[in-house]
């Protein structure tokens, strides 16, 4: 049965079987093949989403299981064209990605935390980064990248109060 | 390091709009048509290494090297822009194809002249036979930490100097200057004199007439400008919007997506196959029997066994057609194995002592022990790991018409083509291969298994077909690392001296140097045993060194420890005669604070490991707790020779210490009943943020040859932590990972 799904502030009829993954309707049926598969069970996080701005796994999130919501990717994280999220320039500032695989996941987590949580602890960035492994190991520079994003947003909020 | 001794073959023309491009070959070869015109003898070949100049005065350098994270692409490119003196803002670069012109032809002369190891693993076998040089046939690896050691010192700056070289004397000749007073700085031509300048897009047309020098003159290390700068990677934009194009998101008109399952006890036949239940599914489309081929028969010796494949319209139907099937598989006469019975088999092998492979012999071990004061023995033993690369295996393949087309992020993309002809029977000019992003490559991505799989399915489907192997697939159909034993036993005087160092171990591969020791023993006896079994392994990030790091390491140790001496003193005194070591460990062990007080429960463990031309030694301080080891700091020294870009050098370390991390902490594959017990992430765990220690690497610039990157922060992490975890706990751990040892630290710490 054809439904329709709020992706990235578009909407997209698709029409696939009901327990299909988000991730597989996004990659496959929208072509936005920046969400990742890494392990289908919800265990590494490379196809990490916003739904309804919080951070789901698409590998086990059936599309019946998807209402109205907002959906965002990668490709929707920026606020606009020609401009990164500040965790995207963060990330090239720190030289983070290696690979580059897990990053759209990784990104969607840290920016999924920092809309909810401005100033993160360190043990905070732990806990929202758990779900996402990286096997090229750039856990240290994501965790400075994440420092500058917050720093930086808090200085552009100071600035515009 | 700054004169190109050797003579190298270099040709320049002009192609299209009036771009400059030179390509350097450095060893005689079959001559290539497409560049024949840029050939001076019929037995050269232009290989190797390409710069283009463009009309914008734009730099392209095309890298014969494929990116699976490794930063190698951005560094082959400043190596090149730094001798041409180019405007880095004006640089990029552009992947090879898969053609023979771009062929790796370094490595063979590497391999041949013993300028450096060529992992034998490395060397892609098309039939099961064992590359052949003369017959040109591809290398375009990946791996070995080959890329700077070799195309960069060999191929990249001495295309850089040429183009260069021929761009002043077009100058000078169109000035009518002496070539010598031709400046050049970022782009630009410059004759001081006169005040004249040009870019140099507009002497490439008059460059390309002239005959290339054989021997271009390096730029000595004070005159860099590009090299041993910390430049932004040139890959990364793309891989932080999602705009970065792996093999996974290839997307072909008309591709159908497939999965496979694979024989769960290695070589193993299809039995009985019941395809009812998943072809009921709608959205199925087929189901494939793939025949094992020579090409993974050739693999290990025991062969792979058959597969089943499912195609469908989207991946998820194609895994629940999969899980539908009904596949009963043949015995095989390997059910019988585990882990436990490998070890034995293992440790049986070594205790016959027959058929001993020697690596080194020196003095008269026998003598030495004879004599000694006290002796000490110790057996470690390491499990298979798998590679677990993020992205998941998958290959695209369309093979209509007599022709091949595969997308796939490979280590070998001209390995590949060449396996994809022989394995479909079709001429290798009817195969190309495009290499994209790998997510992930650590070794696993120079086996062309899945690859081959994907186009045998294309073939038979008769359009495009998208192979994605599950997680599941990928943990259990691995080229691991082998698992392996390995037997010490060391002589010592009375005052703790060792006298002799004797070493057996099982199933050695490759390089031929990892377990050899850095250490002033007057008598040595290292050797080797095999002891085959059928698991398939391959190459791992940083090979074997992985293993005998931890193995000659932790028994060093353990020998200090034994005469009551500091581990570190104690290797710094066998160091007399290997300065850079020497200096490596120093600077590891005072950057740590080695030797001050740690508090209860916490360690400090050091190891020192010298592996594809680099020399890094580990410090790592731990804290256990109830069993659980916590790695709270890790302290890299490392003397690369030189480091291209030492920000792409520490994250190279900061990723290679992380793999060996989780590997050293949790890497466990066994085996059960002749097959892989554990399957995706939950069960083979990969260390995480939380658990994810600081890193310092502190950069040595000996002025020696570069030496590699990606793999050389993985060997020294397990044995540099085992000894950690002994200096907290009084607990020596041989045998990884650490894991299987809480019980015994637990109850340690207790007491």
């Amino acid at each position: 049965m054809p439904k329709t799904l709020a992706v990235n502030g578009e909407e997209h009829v698709v029409d696939v079987a009901p327990d299909t993954p988000l991730l597989w309707v996004i990659r496959e049926q929208l072509a936005l093949t920046g969400t990742k598969f890494g392990c289908g069970i919800a265990q590494c996080g490379a196809c990490t989403i916003w739904l309804d701005k919080q951070a789901i796994r698409s590998c086990v999130t059936p599309i019946a299981a998807v209402g109205t919501e907002a959906i965002t990717t990668i490709e929707g994280l920026a606020p606009g064209r020609d401009v990164l999220h500040p965790l995207q320039q963060a990330w090239i500032d720190h030289q983070v990605p290696q690979c580059g695989y897990c990053q759209s996941g990784q990104l969607m987590s840290a920016a999924a935390l920092l809309a909810a949580n401005p100033t993160p602890s360190d043990e905070d960035i732990d806990q929202a980064m758990q779900g996402n492994i990286c096997r090229c190991g750039m856990y240290q520079r994501i965790r400075a990248a994440i420092r500058t994003a917050a720093d930086r947003i808090a200085e552009a909020s100071d600035t515009s109060e | 390091m700054n004169k190109w001794t050797r003579r190298a073959f270099i040709g320049a023309g002009v192609i299209t709009g009036g771009a400059l491009l030179v390509g350097v070959a450095i060893r005689p070869g079959r001559r290539v048509d497409k560049l024949a015109a840029l050939v001076e003898g019929e037995d050269e070949t232009l290989v190797h290494a390409f710069i283009k100049i463009d009309t914008d005065n734009s730099v392209t350098v095309i890298v014969p090297h494929s990116e699976m994270g490794q930063g190698a692409q951005t560094a082959l490119a400043q190596m090149a822009a730094d001798e041409l003196d180019a405007d880095w803002e004006q640089v990029r670069f552009e992947e090879a194809p898969a053609a023979g012109e771009y062929a790796l032809y370094t490595i063979g002369r590497g391999f041949l002249l013993k300028d450096v190891d060529v992992p034998k693993v490395l060397i892609p076998t098309v039939d099961g036979a064992m590359m052949q040089l003369a017959d040109s046939m591809g290398l375009q690896i990946t791996g070995g930490s080959m890329s700077v050691r070799v195309t960069g010192m060999y191929g990249m700056r001495v295309a850089g100097a040429a183009t260069r070289d021929l761009l002043r004397r077009a100058a000078a000749a169109a000035w009518d200057v002496p070539t010598e007073d031709i400046e050049t700085n970022r782009g630009e031509l410059r004759h001081a004199a006169s005040g004249r300048t040009a870019r140099y897009a507009d002497f490439a047309e008059a460059a390309a007439q002239l005959k290339p020098t054989y021997t271009p003159t390096f730029k000595d290390p004070s005159e860099y400008t590009i090299m041993g700068q910390s430049v932004q990677r040139l890959d990364l934009p793309s891989k932080v919007d999602g705009s970065a194009r792996f093999a996974l998101d290839v997307r072909l008109p008309d591709m159908v997506y497939a999965t496979v399952a694979q024989a769960p006890v290695f070589a193993a036949r299809v039995a009985s196959l019941d395809t009812a239940d998943a072809l009921a599914i709608e959205g199925v489309l087929g189901v494939h029997r793939l025949p094992e081929t020579a090409f993974d028969s050739s693999i290990g010796g025991f062969g792979l066994g058959e597969s089943v494949a499912v195609v469908a319209s989207s991946y998820w139907l194609a895994k629940k057609g999969l899980q539908a099937l009904d596949i009963q598989w043949t015995q095989t006469g390997h059910e019988s194995v585990s882990s436990d019975s490998l070890y034995e088999q293992f440790a049986e092998t070594l205790s016959t002592g027959a058929d001993v492979a020697a690596d080194t012999a020196t003095g008269d071990v026998a003598e030495a022990d004879a004599r000694a004061a006290y002796r000490i023995e110790a057996t470690y033993r390491v499990p298979f790991l798998a590679h677990t690369c993020m992205e998941p295996l998958n290959a695209t393949a369309d093979v209509r018409d007599g022709r091949c087309e595969l997308w796939v992020g490979c280590q070998n993309p001209l390995g590949f083509r060449h396996t994809m002809a022989a394995v479909l029977g079709l001429e290798y000019d009817d195969v190309t291969v495009h290499n994209q992003f790998m997510g992930g490559g650590f070794g696993r991505k120079a086996r062309a298994d899945w690859a081959t799989q994907a186009a045998l399915l294309a073939r038979e489907v008769g359009r495009p077909v998208q192979l994605i192997w599950s997680r599941e697939e990928d943990v259990r159909h691995d080229r691991y690392r082998p698992a392996g034993m390995s037997q010490f036993r060391a002589a010592l005087d009375d005052n703790g001296a060792l006298l002799a160092w004797t070493n057996r171990y099982t199933n050695k591969m490759d390089p031929p140097d990892a377990p050899l020791i850095p250490y002033a023993v007057p008598n040595q006896d290292i050797g080797s045993l095999a002891s085959p079994t059928h698991v398939p392994t391959g190459a791992w990030r940083s090979v074997d060194h992985s293993q005998h790091g931890f193995f000659t390491e932790s028994f060093i140790d353990e020998v200090a420890i034994a005469a009551g001496r500091d581990p570190f003193e104690y290797r710094e005194q066998l160091l007399s005669e290997h300065p850079r070591h020497l200096a490596v460990l120093q600077k590891a062990a005072s950057a740590a604070g080695w030797g001050t007080p740690m508090g209860p429960g916490r360690g400090r463990g050091i190891a020192l490991q010298e592996s594809f031309g680099t020399i890094v030694a580990q410090v790592i301080e731990v804290t256990v707790n109830n069993g659980v080891v916590a790695v709270d700091r890790v302290v890299a020294a490392v003397d690369i020779g030189y480091a291209i870009s030492p920000d792409g050098t520490r994250a190279q370390i900061e990723s290679g210490v992380l793999y060996g991390l989780t590997a050293a902490l949790y890497g466990d594959i066994t085996i059960e009943n002749g097959a892989v017990k554990q399957s995706n992430f939950h069960d083979y765990r990969a260390v995480r943020m939380a658990e994810s220690p600081k890193i310092e690497t502190h950069i040595i610039n000996s002025g020696h040859a570069p030496g590699g990157a990606g793999e050389v922060g993985t060997p020294a992490v397990a044995p540099a932590l085992a000894n950690a975890v002994f200096d907290a706990t009084g607990v020596r751990v041989r045998e990884l990972p650490l894991s299987k040892a809480a019980a015994m630290l637990s109850d340690t710490d207790a007491a």
